[in-house]
């Protein structure tokens, strides 16, 4: 039976309310035992025993959003350097996204996803499928067959269900498996074409932008959908003060919506975008600050459910373009802590309840065991030195992939030990 | 020529947009130009301030009247001028940018001249290219050539740009021209005023310290320059007017919408003209009103100045890296 024993912790349990010095025992791969007490007066007689230092021993992280290259484009991503990436930003399980080559729409991809994430990557992977066949937004995938290989929830990944009627038929027959939708909010036909938000900004730079409206037209329209059919839908992730307080409505009126918000849409503003900065371009696009604002209150009040990194890999030759021919996407696995932590170091959250947006919140919304720190729970563990100032330094990123858009941006508080089902899968030097 | 006065015109060794300069270097960017007014009126229209230097047109729009004049004005300083464009060019071919770029730099050019149909490409390739970069118009971003040129012919005529009013009319969304003259007139002291549909609106133009008009006619009440834009003729795929006899209905330059300015206002357009769509033939034509063929007579006497400008700043480069060797 292997043990090992952290003590001298700060535990930090969303799911619990746990704040409290202590330690936790693992036996097994899971957790056998935790609480204040634990380990406060003895020094334990187990073979393996942590100090945690006082650092903050909290459930590992959940990233529900994350985009890789593997099948199709490993030479940017694959699982394995991405479950790098998330190890070392205390990342213990990765929601993947469908909209890879070929699209994740059949249950031997499915399979195929979690046989190579079992044969190579270092944190659990858990397989979206495309809501649609080959994301075309015309016929419903085999959701029932797809959830029986494994599938934790369906989604067209970073495409918007543009038909109506499609959408209103995958959501009922969906809502007959209770299996979880993931919508992208953006309504293709006014965002075509466009790389910015229209405003003041966009204008002066002379991009193409679509009005921000263009999200909120789609999360309303879907939540009316919600509401024929009583499938539960998950709003990936949203970026407008508009979006937020539709969704807010939405969910007063008990309707079975949640919804995320991308680290980036948290902490960075259109005028991020500066003189054309490519690994800045994201999609939806850097909102004005108003929406930002609007994003972290919305993680105070609740409203918003989860963070993500909407990690998506990119290379030097799709980001070193002119703005508007560069791909959109960045890099988030390692920084998705850190970014969510300033919102801590700002006062505008507390601390266990942005935990809560990365652990118990995805784990409550995907159904998944992990997200906590309750005794039988996997020794899904994120060992976190919340002082330890830094520089983002895209060299020194453990994803193949470097576009990163907080690169020079200076964090407080990461990863200093990654765990999984008991493993160390990350320590810092 | 007297001895090389090597005081910086320009404030960087690019051209990039009207955005970066102040009133101060646009007005010796003007003077200057008047001298090259004289130059290219005269019978020898040639230096050799350039000898020896090479400039590169990089068009990856077709153009005609922007690249000739750069190439015009190369020449009649004594450059080495080569044009390249997009559809002779390995581009076509899926090279990228920067590599299209890394490929000339290797050539050594001391000037490039850059049109490309994304906004930011020009200040893209100033940050990997040892040479000097003007941007010829990137996207709907800027024209800074363009907008001097303007400049020169508004002050030709009326003096001084202070409490001018000029009534910028058309397809202002896509326009880099409309941007970079709003920016330098506004600058300047004139009083801008954009006139368009709804449509053909940029999101939040009124930030920009301009009074914005759906009515053409309320538009043009008391303007001292009428400058139209060209519609692309595309843009009614796109949706953005119905047809070109609804738009020049209501936004067409004729007769009886300009007798609205004040009198003795000043039409102008950056070419190519649209007839009977953005400008009736008849105003294009009057020599009284238009000064549309004077915009390119001092689009070549403008380039000839930024080139001469720029061309001192690199001579003050090397005479600096001398003293340091």
């Amino acid at each position: 039976m292997k043990r090992i024993a952290f003590r001298n912790a700060r535990l930090i349990d969303p799911a619990t309310g746990l704040d409290a010095k202590g330690g936790l025992l693992v036996e097994n791969g899971r957790i056998a035992d935790v609480g204040p007490r634990l380990f406060n007066d003895a020094e334990p007689g187990d073979p393996e025993v942590i100090d945690c230092r006082g650092m903050i021993l909290a459930p590992g992280l959940i990233d529900a959003r994350v985009f890789t290259g593997e099948p199709g484009a490993e030479h940017r991503e694959s699982l394995e350097s991405a479950s790098a990436a998330a190890a070392a930003g205390g990342v213990t399980s990765m929601i993947v996204m469908p909209n890879t080559d070929p699209v994740i729409d059949e249950p031997s991809l499915v399979d195929f996803i979690l046989r190579r994430a079992a044969a190579t990557a270092k944190v659990r992977v858990l397989p979206t499928a495309a809501l649609t066949k080959g994301m075309a937004g015309e016929t419903m995938t085999e959701i029932g067959l797809l959830k029986e290989a494994g599938a934790v929830a369906f989604t067209d990944g970073d495409r918007s269900v543009a038909n109506a009627r499609v959408l209103c038929r995958a959501l009922a027959y969906a809502a007959t498996f209770d299996a979880l939708v993931l919508s992208h909010t953006e309504d293709p036909e006014l965002v075509k074409g466009a790389s910015a938000t229209e405003g003041e900004f966009a204008t002066r730079l002379g991009l193409p932008a679509a009005p921000a409206i263009a999200e909120a037209m789609m999360v309303e329209r879907d939540i009316r959908l919600v509401e024929l059919t009583g499938a539960r839908l998950h709003f990936a992730q949203i970026s407008t003060r508009a979006s937020l307080d539709a969704i807010a409505a939405a969910k007063a009126r008990r309707l079975p919506v949640t919804c995320g918000v991308a680290a980036h849409h948290l902490t960075l503003n259109e005028l991020d975008v500066g003189s054309y900065y490519t690994f800045r371009k994201v999609r939806p696009p850097l909102r004005s600050e108003a929406d930002r604002a609007a994003m972290v209150e919305g993680v105070a009040s609740g409203v918003i459910d989860v963070i993500v990194s909407s990690h998506e890999p990119q290379g030097a030759d799709t980001k070193r373009q002119p703005y508007a021919s560069a791909a959109a996407g960045t890099v988030g696995l390692e920084t998705l802590l850190p970014a969510a932590l300033t919102l801590a170091h700002d006062g505008a959250a507390g601390l266990s309840q942005i935990l809560a947006a990365m652990t118990t919140a995805p784990a409550r919304i995907f159904g998944l065991p992990t997200g906590t720190l309750a005794k039988g729970a996997p020794a899904d563990l994120l060992l976190l030195d919340e002082g330890d100032p830094f520089v983002v330094e895209a060299d020194k990123l453990h994803s193949r992939a470097r576009n990163t858009a907080f690169e020079g941006r200076k964090f407080q508080g990461r990863a200093h030990a990654t765990f999984v089902g008991g493993q160390c899968v990350y320590a810092a030097r | 020529m007297t001895s090389p006065d090597t005081s910086p015109i320009l404030p960087s060794k690019h051209l990039l947009g009207i955005d970066g300069l102040s009133p101060i270097h646009i007005t010796a960017l003007l003077d200057l130009a008047e001298t090259y007014v004289v130059q290219g009126r005269a019978a020898d229209k040639k230096t050799a301030l350039l000898r020896g230097r090479t400039l590169i047109n990089l068009f990856f729009e077709a153009s005609t009247r922007t690249q000739s004049s750069f190439e015009l004005a190369g020449k009649r300083l004594g450059a080495d001028v080569m044009n390249m464009s997009v559809k002779t060019s390995s581009v076509s071919k899926g090279e990228t940018l920067l590599d299209t770029a890394s490929t000339l730099n290797a050539m050594r050019p001391d000037i490039l001249v850059v049109r490309h149909q994304d906004a930011g490409a020009a200040e893209l390739l100033s940050r990997k290219l040892d040479c000097s970069v003007i941007n010829a118009g990137d996207g709907a971003h800027e024209h800074p050539t363009q907008a001097l040129l303007d400049a020169l012919t508004i002050r030709r005529h009326r003096g001084s740009f202070e409490g001018l009013v000029v009534a910028i009319c058309g397809d202002v969304l896509h326009s880099r021209v409309a941007r970079s003259n709003l920016r330098l007139l506004s600058m300047m002291g004139a009083r801008v005023r954009l006139v368009a549909p709804r449509t053909l609106l940029p999101s939040q133009a009124d930030r920009f310290g301009v009074e914005i008009f759906t009515d053409m006619r309320e538009g043009l009440a008391g303007a001292d320059i009428v400058m139209m834009l060209r519609l692309q003729l595309e843009r009614m795929a796109g949706a953005f007017v119905p047809s070109t006899r609804e738009y020049f209905r209501f936004y067409g330059l004729d007769r009886d919408k300009l007798a609205c300015a004040k009198p003795g206002a000043l039409v102008m357009h950056p070419g190519p003209m649209n007839r009977g769509v953005e400008i009736a033939s008849d105003i294009a034509d009057d020599a009284l009103v238009s000064l549309i063929a004077e915009q390119v007579e001092m689009g070549v006497a403008i380039r000839m100045a930024i080139l001469d400008a720029l061309a001192r700043g690199i001579a003050r480069q090397q005479t600096e890296a001398r003293g340091l060797a």
